[in-house]
């Protein structure tokens, strides 16, 4: 049974990826677990500058999901290269995929290129699907034209394999996900979270300071394998499917409607062993569907 | 930190909406005072956090105030329900401070974690003083067993129903002590920063995603930067957090 799959040009041992956000920048999670049965991981994303995020609460409970807005809290990319990927060394031995954000295009420029310069980094996930900062983030993914230009501007500065993180609060993601692959991605990752808010009865008032936030966890598996299939009709380079992933039949669907490869998120967050979990459940999975290679399932859905 | 099925021993209400577990599994993560356990709910999404209580072979105690629907269908498990808790999480008091007369204050969901630290302290020989502030006599719990612990006890109480009348940080200048422990609600663990003459500690409550560090949801200013109460703390020392 064979579950590796080649993401631009690198093989991994499985499709499986912790997603931004979720897990920090990884060494973390080795205290739990050997970190290196993950396929690879995405590193929380990172700006220029150290960034505190937004005021609290950050957090609230959705049904079969949860919404965040932490807004891009990290130390900044020097710091970064500085202090998180050594400790991340010492634990984990495959090439990452290293979560670059911004709030212009010189900014995704110029952390691009730190991160393009680091060993341990395999791709660059370029975030412009933030919907937790104002001025950056998710304002780049909204339109085919700013996709495109961040798109265009972080490819021509860097080496390695660029893939763009898509927002689904558009009207059309199939639209950018073209302006981004005629721009020059090499690949492109999807859902970020879904725009959400709560309101405390109690209080009257938005639970979330920042007052919207993102939903992610199971509740938006079926928007996140909807927009992947369409991403997928619309594209030809590989896709790393995200949104509400759980289980190794999850994966799996996500593979069938046109993923690479499959990031998980919220769901480390509910069972920090959950990436760990799905990846000893696919062996079992495939042989329940008669899967011998997992890498020829993408985009197996459509066709027939 | 660890992850593991407890089974529910029992389930006393203390008060109306105030209830005391006890839970049985491997409890070999549990190291001190001020750490928490994180439990994981049939329909909803987000673990929820609680202090431990206390903690006694592979027992522990935590006590769980009704406030919404998590601690709701927690305070209707039955004996020989289970639960997946994720214990050992947070970095807990750190005692070895304590000098020979600690103030242990605070009041509401703090209780169950200065409890235990209490308890720690008298059987280490400490002398440890306990002010438990409470809106009102209704509502004040774990009187006795405090009591039973052999600490000085002050109560203080809003209305002046039990105990005297005052807020937490006015048992600051209601007693002699050697050091400060304290645990509640932001603005409180502020006021006691201001107005305390020792160093001191404080746990943090904070609006959880993970709590283990993953998520980044619980993150407060400190003077060294931006740290998570659910891996860094919950437990400050004096100092640390820019309120």
């Amino acid at each position: 049974m064979n579950t590796s799959v080649n993401l631009c040009g690198m093989d991994l041992d499985n499709p499986i990826i912790p997603a931004s956000g979720t897990f920090g920048y990884g060494y973390e999670f080795a205290d739990l677990y050997d970190i290196n049965c993950l396929g690879s991981f995405s590193c929380k994303g990172t700006t220029e500058a150290p960034r505190f995020g937004n005021s609290a609460p950050r957090i609230a409970e959705g049904y079969a999901g949860m919404l965040n807005a932490v807004g891009l809290q990290n130390p900044g990319i020097d710091a970064v290269i500085a202090d998180e990927l050594p400790k991340l060394a010492a634990v984990f031995h495959k090439p990452i995929v290293a979560n670059v954000c911004g709030f212009s295009v010189d900014e995704y420029v110029r952390v691009a290129q730190k991160f393009d310069a680091c060993a341990q980094v395999g791709w660059l996930e370029v975030n412009i699907s933030c919907p937790n900062v104002h001025g950056g983030g998710m304002g780049f993914g909204t339109s085919p034209e700013s996709a495109a230009a961040v798109t265009k501007a972080v490819k021509a500065a860097v080496t390695k394999p660029v893939i763009v993180k898509l927002t689904p609060n558009v009207t059309d993601i199939a639209a950018i996900a073209r302006a981004c692959e005629d721009a020059g991605a090499d690949g492109l990752s999807l859902i970020n979270t879904l725009l959400a808010m709560r309101i405390d009865p109690a209080t009257r008032r938005p639970v979330l300071r920042n007052i919207t936030g993102g939903l992610s966890g199971s509740a938006v598996f079926p928007v996140a394998l909807r927009m992947v299939w369409q991403v997928y009709e619309a594209v030809s380079i590989p896709i790393i499917g995200m949104g509400g992933v759980s289980s190794a039949e999850d994966a799996i669907e996500m593979l069938l409607a046109g993923a690479t490869a499959v990031g998980v998120g919220a769901a480390n967050l509910r069972n920090p062993f959950a990436a760990r979990d799905i990846i000893a459940a696919l062996p079992d999975a495939m042989a329940r569907y008669g899967i011998t290679n997992l890498s020829e399932l993408t985009g197996g859905a459509h066709h027939g | 930190m660890k992850q593991g099925i407890f089974e529910v021993l029992s389930n006393e209400t203390l008060l109306p909406g105030l209830h005391r577990l006890r839970l049985r599994g491997d409890c070999s993560a549990v190291q001190r005072p001020g750490q928490f356990v994180n439990v994981q709910l049939d329909g909803l999404f987000l673990r929820r956090p609680f202090s431990v209580c206390g903690v006694q072979g592979d027992t522990l105690t935590v006590v769980v105030r009704r406030v919404g629907r998590g601690t709701e269908r927690i305070c209707a498990l039955r004996p020989s329900d289970t639960l997946d808790l994720l214990t050992g999480l947070g970095n807990g008091f750190d005692l070895s401070c304590a000098g020979d007369r600690p103030l242990l204050l605070g009041g509401g969901s703090g209780v169950p974690a200065l409890y235990w630290s209490c308890k720690t302290l008298r059987d280490a020989g400490s002398r440890p003083i306990a002010a438990l502030a409470f809106r009102t006599a209704a509502e004040a719990f774990y009187l006795d067993e405090f009591q039973k612990l052999g600490a000085q006890l002050l109560v203080l109480t809003e209305d002046g129903s039990l105990g005297a009348r005052g807020l937490a940080p006015d048992a600051l200048n209601m007693v002699d002590f050697t050091y400060l422990y304290a645990c509640g609600p932001l603005p409180m663990l502020a006021e006691l920063d201001r107005r305390c003459k020792t160093d001191a500690q404080f746990s943090l409550e904070a609006r959880m995603g993970c709590g283990f560090g993953a998520c980044m949801g619980c993150t407060v200013e400190t003077a060294q930067g931006p740290k998570r109460v659910c891996r860094d703390g919950p437990v400050f020392h004096r100092g640390e957090v820019v309120w």
